[in-house]
C-alpha cells in the first residue's frame, strides 16, 4: 500500500468503503505522521489518539456490519481549535480557556462525527482568530511547511499546515476577514469560505459574528466539496443559517475538473491587480488568467471601488463584535481564573483573569472595538463602518450582473518570515486585504493554489454571489487541472 | 439626614409631582427566550440551564416564537403600535449573573411603541400613555454570602444561580405622568394593578409579584407648580402593588424635605424597604453607564407579518376594563356599587359565583359582607379567604332550597372559611339543616299546644299575635333548626286559625 498521508480524501474514502483498508489503519498512519513532524511543524495544540482511533474502530464496525457509510467515512479531519468539541479540549488558541473541555459539540463537529469522519484533533490558531500569521497563538506559532521558518498563515494556520505537512487530508478552518483562504494560499492548499449562513456557527466561539464563517480546507477542490457538503445546510440552532440546501459544490467541482470553462465569465477586480501585491504573486496569476481564458472563460477588468475602503471598515465592525463576544471571559464560569484569594474584589479577578488570560493582539481588537461601540463615537465608526459595508455590497451585486464570478490574488503576497510582521500590526492586516470585502458581503469564497513565486505557493481567490459557492468550486477546479496541485519539500 | 418629613398635603399643596414606572414582565413561555430550558420558578440552583443560557463560547441564541407573539399581544392590549421591522440588541455591561457579560435587549428598534392604558382613580379615568415595551432576556440570581447586608460590599462569597437566566422578560415603559398632583400614588398602584390584570387576561404571564414575575421600578419627580420636571430618582425593590403607592409617596415627602432644605435632588437609582416604607440610596446615575448597545448581530430581525399581527389583535380577548363595565351592566350597580365590588376586589370572585348559578345580589351580599369582614380581620386579600366562589353558590343554593336560613347560612360559611369541607358537609356535620319534615313539626307543634293552653285559647280567639310564644317554644324544642315561617302557618292550622 503506498503511502496513506499522500492520498486525497476521494482516494481514502472509496479505499475504506471497499474494504481495502481499514479506518483504523488511515488513522493510525495519520497520527503516525502527526507524531513524526508535529514537533516542528505544530500544527496541532491537541491530538485526540483515543478518539480517532475510537471513531475510526467504529467506521470500520459498520462496514463490516453491512452498513452503507457516507462519503468521507473513515477519512481523518482536522479540526480548528475554535469549535466546540465534546470532552475535547478547545482553547481558541487562547490562555483564557486553557483546559476547558466543552460539554457540547459545534453542529459542524456534530456533522462530521455523524458522517463517519475522523477527527484527529485541534489545530492551532491566531488566538480567537484574530491574526494572519498564526503567530498570536497563545501556544507559539505554527510553521509554514514549505519553509518552516515562515508562517502557514492566520489564523487557521494550524489546518492548512496540518494539510501541507500531510498530517491530514481534510481539515476545519473559520473565516472571519480571510483565515481559510490566505492560510491556504500560502501553504499550497484551498481553502473555501462558504456564504455567510451557509455553514452553522453553531459551537464555534465567536470572533465577530456577523463575518465568522467556518469552512472546508483540503489539498484539492473536489476534497474540499466534498468536506463543504458534509458541513454545509441550514442548522436551526444558528438564526443567522440560510434554510436552504448547499448548492451542488460536488458537482461543479467535478465539471470544473473538466478542463471546460465555455460561457463562464470572470472579472478581475481592478483595485486587487495593482501595486499592492509582490511581482512573483501578479506574476503566477496572470497565468492563471491565460490558462483559465484557454478554458474557455471570459475574463474582464471590474472595478469595485469601495473595495478600498474595507480593511478600515472591517477593523471596526470585527474588534467591535469582538469587544462585546469576548466579555464572557470573565473567569467566572469557565476557564481561567486569576487572583481569586479570597481578598481580591470579583471585579478584581475578572479584569485580573483578562488582563492575564488574553494576548497582545485580543486586547488591541477589545479596546478599539470598546471605543468605537461608545456613546458619542457609534456613530462616526461603527455606524459608519455599516454604511461602507452596505456599499461594498452593492458593489459585489453590481459587479455580479456583469461576470459570474470575481478572481484575484489570494493575498498581496508569499509566507513570510516568522516575526517579520509582529510589530507592525497594520503590515500584519494588509495580508487580509483581499479576502475582506467577500466577508463583509457574506458571499463565497476559494482560494486554489495556481503557482509558485520563488519556490512558495500563491493562491488565487474566486469570488461568487452568496449562495452561489457552486460557481466557485467549477472555476477553482478548472483551473486546479490546468495547474495541478503542488507538493512541498520533504520535511 | 432629615429626621422629620413635611406632611404628604403640605408637599401637594407646594410641589407637583411627575411619576413614571418601567414595568419587567416574565413571560409564562414554556422554554425561555432563546433555547429550550424550562422556565418553570424554583428548581435546584443550575439545573435549569444548557449551553445557550450560560452563555458557552460557541453558543447561539435562537429566539423564541412564543415570546414575540405574546410581547405582540401584549403591544396590541395596550393600543401600541408594533413594528414592521426590529432588531435585538446587546446592553454590554460586567456582571457575573449575566452569563455572557451583555444582555440581549432592544434599544432603539423596540417592538411596540406610542400605547396607552386607562386606569380608573378615585371614579376618574386617568390615561397613562406608553411609550415602549420591548423584550428581553432576564438575569441569573447572584447570592452574596457572609455580608451584612446580602448586597455584594462586604461579602465573601457570591453564588450565581442561572437558573432564571434567559427567561423572556417583557419591559414596559410609561411616558412622563405629570399633573396628578395629590393622585400620583394611587395612579401608580392603579396602573400597575391595571396593567397586571390586563396581562393575566392575556394569560402570557402569572404576573405575581411576590415571585418577581412581575417588578416594577418607579420613577418620581417633584418640581414647583409652572417650573421644569426636577431630577427624577428610580426606587427599585418595590414587590407588591401597596408598596408602589408607598415608595411614590414616601419618595415625594423625602424629596420635598430635601428640597425644602435648599437641597438638590441626586439623579440615582433608591432601595425600598418594605418594612419600614422607606428608600435609600443604591448606586448613583451621575456618570450614565455606557452599554455600547449594538444591533444583536447573532438574530435575524424580527418583521411580523401584518396579518399575523391583525389575526393576534381580532382574537385579543376582553381586557378588564370592557369586562368590568359590561359586569357592572349586567349586574345593574351605580358606579358607586361597582367601585366598592372593585375596592374589595370581588370582581372575579363574585363573577365567577354568578357562573355557578348565584344571582348577582345574592353573589355580591356574601362577598363584600360577611367574607369581607372576614378578610379584614385575617387581614388577607379577599381571593385568599379560603372560600372559592363554587361553595359561596353552593351556601346559597343551599338557602334558596329552604335547607338553611340565613342564621345558619352564616355559620356554615364561617366553617367553610375554617376549612372544614364544603357547605353541605358542615350542614350535616354541625346538624344545621332546616327541619322541613312537617310530620316531625307537626308533633312539635302539637306539644308546644298541649304545653300552653292557655296561649292556645288567645289564638283561638283570635288573637294571633300570641303565635309567637308558640313559635319561640318550637324553635326551642328543634335547636333552631325549624324554619320560623313554616312553623307559624302549621301552629294557626292545626287551631284553626287563619293568619
Amino acid at each position: 500500500m503506498s503511502d496513506l498521508t499522500r492520498m486525497t480524501a476521494t482516494e481514502i474514502a472509496a479505499l475504506v468503503a471497499g474494504g481495502e483498508i481499514s479506518a483504523v489503519e488511515v488513522t493510525r498512519a495519520h497520527l503516525d505522521r502527526i507524531a513524526a513532524v508535529d514537533d516542528r511543524v505544530h500544527a496541532f495544540l491537541h491530538v485526540d489518539t483515543e478518539g480517532a482511533l475510537a471513531a475510526a474502530g467504529a467506521v470500520d464496525e459498520r462496514r463490516a456490519a453491512g452498513e452503507e457509510l457516507g462519503p468521507l467515512a473513515g477519512v481523518p479531519v482536522a479540526v480548528k481549535d475554535v469549535l466546540a468539541t465534546r470532552g475535547v479540549p478547545t482553547t481558541v488558541g487562547s490562555k483564557i480557556l486553557e483546559g476547558w473541555r466543552p460539554p457540547y459539540d459545534a453542529t459542524i463537529v456534530q456533522r462530521l462525527r455523524d458522517a463517519g469522519t475522523v477527527m484527529l484533533g485541534k489545530t492551532n490558531m491566531d488566538e480567537f482568530a484574530m491574526g494572519s500569521s498564526t503567530e498570536y497563538s497563545a501556544y507559539g506559532p505554527t510553521h509554514n511547511p514549505w519553509d518552516l521558518s515562515r508562517i502557514p498563515g492566520g489564523s487557521g494556520g494550524g489546518s492548512a499546515a496540518a494539510l501541507a505537512a500531510y498530517e491530514a487530508p481534510l481539515a476545519i478552518g473559520s473565516d472571519t476577514g480571510g483565515s481559510i483562504r490566505q492560510p491556504g494560499a500560502v501553504t499550497g492548499t484551498v481553502g473555501a469560505k462558504p456564504t455567510y449562513g451557509g455553514t452553522s456557527r453553531y459551537g464555534l466561539v465567536a470572533f465577530s459574528s456577523s463575518l465568522d464563517t467556518p469552512g472546508p480546507c483540503a489539498r484539492n477542490v473536489l476534497d474540499a466539496a466534498l468536506l463543504h457538503q458534509v458541513i454545509g445546510g441550514h442548522d436551526p440552532r444558528d438564526s443567522t443559517s440560510i434554510p436552504q440546501p448547499v448548492p451542488d459544490v460536488v458537482a461543479a467541482a467535478k465539471l470544473g475538473a473538466t478542463g471546460d470553462l465555455t460561457g463562464v465569465r470572470l472579472g478581475i477586480v481592478s483595485e486587487f491587480v495593482g501595486e499592492g501585491a509582490e511581482p512573483g504573486v501578479m506574476t503566477a496569476f496572470r497565468e492563471s488568467v491565460d490558462a483559465l481564458t484557454k478554458m474557455g472563460a471570459e475574463i474582464v477588468e471590474i472595478s469595485c471601488p469601495t473595495f478600498a475602503y474595507a480593511l478600515p471598515a472591517y477593523y471596526l465592525i470585527a474588534p467591535s463584535e469582538c469587544s462585546s463576544n469576548l466579555a464572557r471571559f470573565d473567569g467566572v464560569r469557565f476557564g481561567l481564573r486569576v487572583g481569586d484569594d479570597g481578598n481580591r474584589s470579583l471585579e478584581e479577578v475578572m479584569s485580573l483573569t483578562r488582563e492575564t488570560g488574553f494576548g497582545p493582539e485580543v486586547k488591541r481588537r477589545i479596546m478599539i472595538g470598546t471605543y468605537a461601540l461608545s456613546s458619542g463615537y457609534y456613530d462616526a465608526y461603527y455606524g459608519q463602518a455599516q454604511k461602507v459595508r452596505t456599499l461594498i455590497t452593492r458593489d459585489f451585486t453590481a459587479a455580479f450582473e456583469q461576470v459570474d464570478a470575481l478572481i484575484s490574488p489570494t493575498t498581496p503576497s508569499v509566507a513570510f518570515p516568522i516575526g517579520a510582521r509582529t510589530a507592525d500590526p497594520y503590515q500584519m492586516y494588509l495580508a487580509d486585504l483581499y479576502t475582506i470585502p467577500t466577508n463583509l458581503y457574506g458571499g463565497p469564497g476559494i482560494s486554489v493554489p495556481c503557482g509558485l513565486s520563488e519556490g512558495l505557493p500563491v493562491g488565487l481567490q474566486v469570488m461568487a454571489p452568496t449562495m452561489a459557492d457552486d460557481r466557485m468550486y467549477r472555476v477553482a477546479a478548472a483551473l486546479e487541472s490546468a495547474v495541478g496541485t503542488f507538493t512541498p519539500p520533504a520535511l | 439626614m432629615t429626621t422629620t418629613l413635611p406632611a404628604y398635603d403640605e408637599v401637594v399643596a407646594r410641589y407637583e409631582p411627575v411619576i413614571g414606572l418601567e414595568t419587567h414582565v416574565e413571560l409564562g413561555t414554556n422554554t425561555k427566550m432563546f433555547c429550550g430550558c424550562p422556565t418553570d420558578f424554583g428548581g435546584e440552583p443550575n439545573t435549569r440551564v444548557c449551553p445557550v443560557c450560560l452563555g458557552l463560547p460557541g453558543s447561539l441564541p435562537v429566539a423564541n416564537k412564543a415570546a414575540i407573539e405574546a410581547i405582540i399581544r401584549i403591544g396590541l392590549a395596550l393600543n401600541c403600535s408594533i413594528a414592521r421591522w426590529c432588531r435585538f440588541a446587546r446592553k454590554n455591561y460586567f456582571y457575573p449573573d449575566m452569563p455572557k457579560n451583555f444582555q440581549i435587549s432592544q434599544y432603539d428598534e423596540p417592538i411596540c411603541v406610542d400605547g396607552y392604558l386607562d386606569v380608573e382613580v378615585g371614579g376618574e379615568t386617568v390615561r397613562i400613555e406608553i411609550e415602549r415595551v420591548h423584550l428581553e432576556e432576564d438575569t441569573g440570581k447572584t447570592l452574596h454570602v457572609g455580608g451584612a447586608t446580602g448586597r455584594i460590599h462586604g461579602a465573601t462569597e457570591s453564588l450565581v444561580d442561572y437558573n432564571r437566566a434567559g427567561i423572556p422578560l417583557v419591559e414596559i415603559v410609561t411616558k412622563p405622568i405629570a399633573g396628578t398632583g395629590v393622585l400620583a400614588p394611587d395612579v401608580a398602584k392603579a396602573y400597575v394593578a391595571e396593567l397586571r390584570d390586563v396581562i393575566r387576561t392575556l394569560g402570557v404571564s402569572d404576573v405575581r409579584m411576590e415571585e418577581g414575575s412581575l417588578r416594577c421600578d418607579v420613577n418620581t419627580s417633584l418640581n414647583l407648580p409652572g417650573q421644569e420636571w426636577g431630577t427624577r430618582t428610580e426606587t427599585k425593590n418595590v414587590n407588591s402593588l401597596r408598596s408602589v403607592e408607598r415608595a411614590v409617596r414616601s419618595e415625594m415627602l423625602r424629596q420635598a424635605s430635601v428640597l425644602d432644605a435648599g437641597g438638590r435632588i441626586t439623579q440615582e437609582t433608591r432601595h425600598f424597604h418594605e418594612d419600614t416604607g422607606d428608600t435609600t440610596p443604591g448606586r448613583s446615575k451621575e456618570t450614565a453607564t455606557d452599554y455600547r448597545y449594538f444591533p444583536e448581530p447573532d438574530l435575524v430581525p424580527i418583521a411580523p407579518d401584518p396579518a399575523w399581527v391583525a389575526e393576534l389583535k381580532a382574537a385579543l380577548p376582553e381586557l378588564p376594563r370592557v369586562h368590568r363595565r359590561r359586569l357592572q351592566e349586567q349586574w345593574g350597580l351605580s358606579d358607586l356599587d361597582m367601585q366598592s365590588v372593585l375596592n374589595a376586589g370581588a370582581v372575579e370572585l363574585i363573577e365567577a359565583t354568578v357562573a355557578a348559578g348565584t344571582t348577582p345580589a345574592a353573589a355580591r351580599k356574601w362577598w363584600l359582607g360577611e367574607l369581607s369582614r372576614r378578610a379584614n380581620e385575617s387581614g388577607v386579600e379577599l381571593a385568599d379567604i379560603g372560600a372559592t366562589p363554587a361553595q359561596v353558590a353552593e351556601l346559597q343554593g343551599l338557602v334558596d332550597a329552604g335547607k338553611l336560613n340565613d342564621k345558619m347560612a352564616r355559620t356554615v360559611l364561617e366553617g367553610v372559611v375554617d376549612g372544614e369541607g364544603s357547605p353541605t358537609q358542615i350542614m350535616t356535620s354541625r346538624g344545621l339543616e332546616v327541619v322541613s319534615d312537617t310530620g316531625a313539626l307537626t308533633v312539635a307543634v302539637d306539644e308546644a299546644i298541649a304545653a300552653n293552653p292557655g296561649i292556645a285559647d288567645k289564638i283561638r280567639s283570635g288573637k294571633v299575635a300570641a303565635a309567637g310564644a308558640l313559635v319561640g317554644a318550637v324553635m326551642k324544642t328543634t335547636r333552631g333548626q325549624a324554619d320560623a315561617k313554616t312553623v307559624r302557618e302549621l301552629i294557626l292550622e292545626r287551631l284553626g286559625v287563619q293568619g
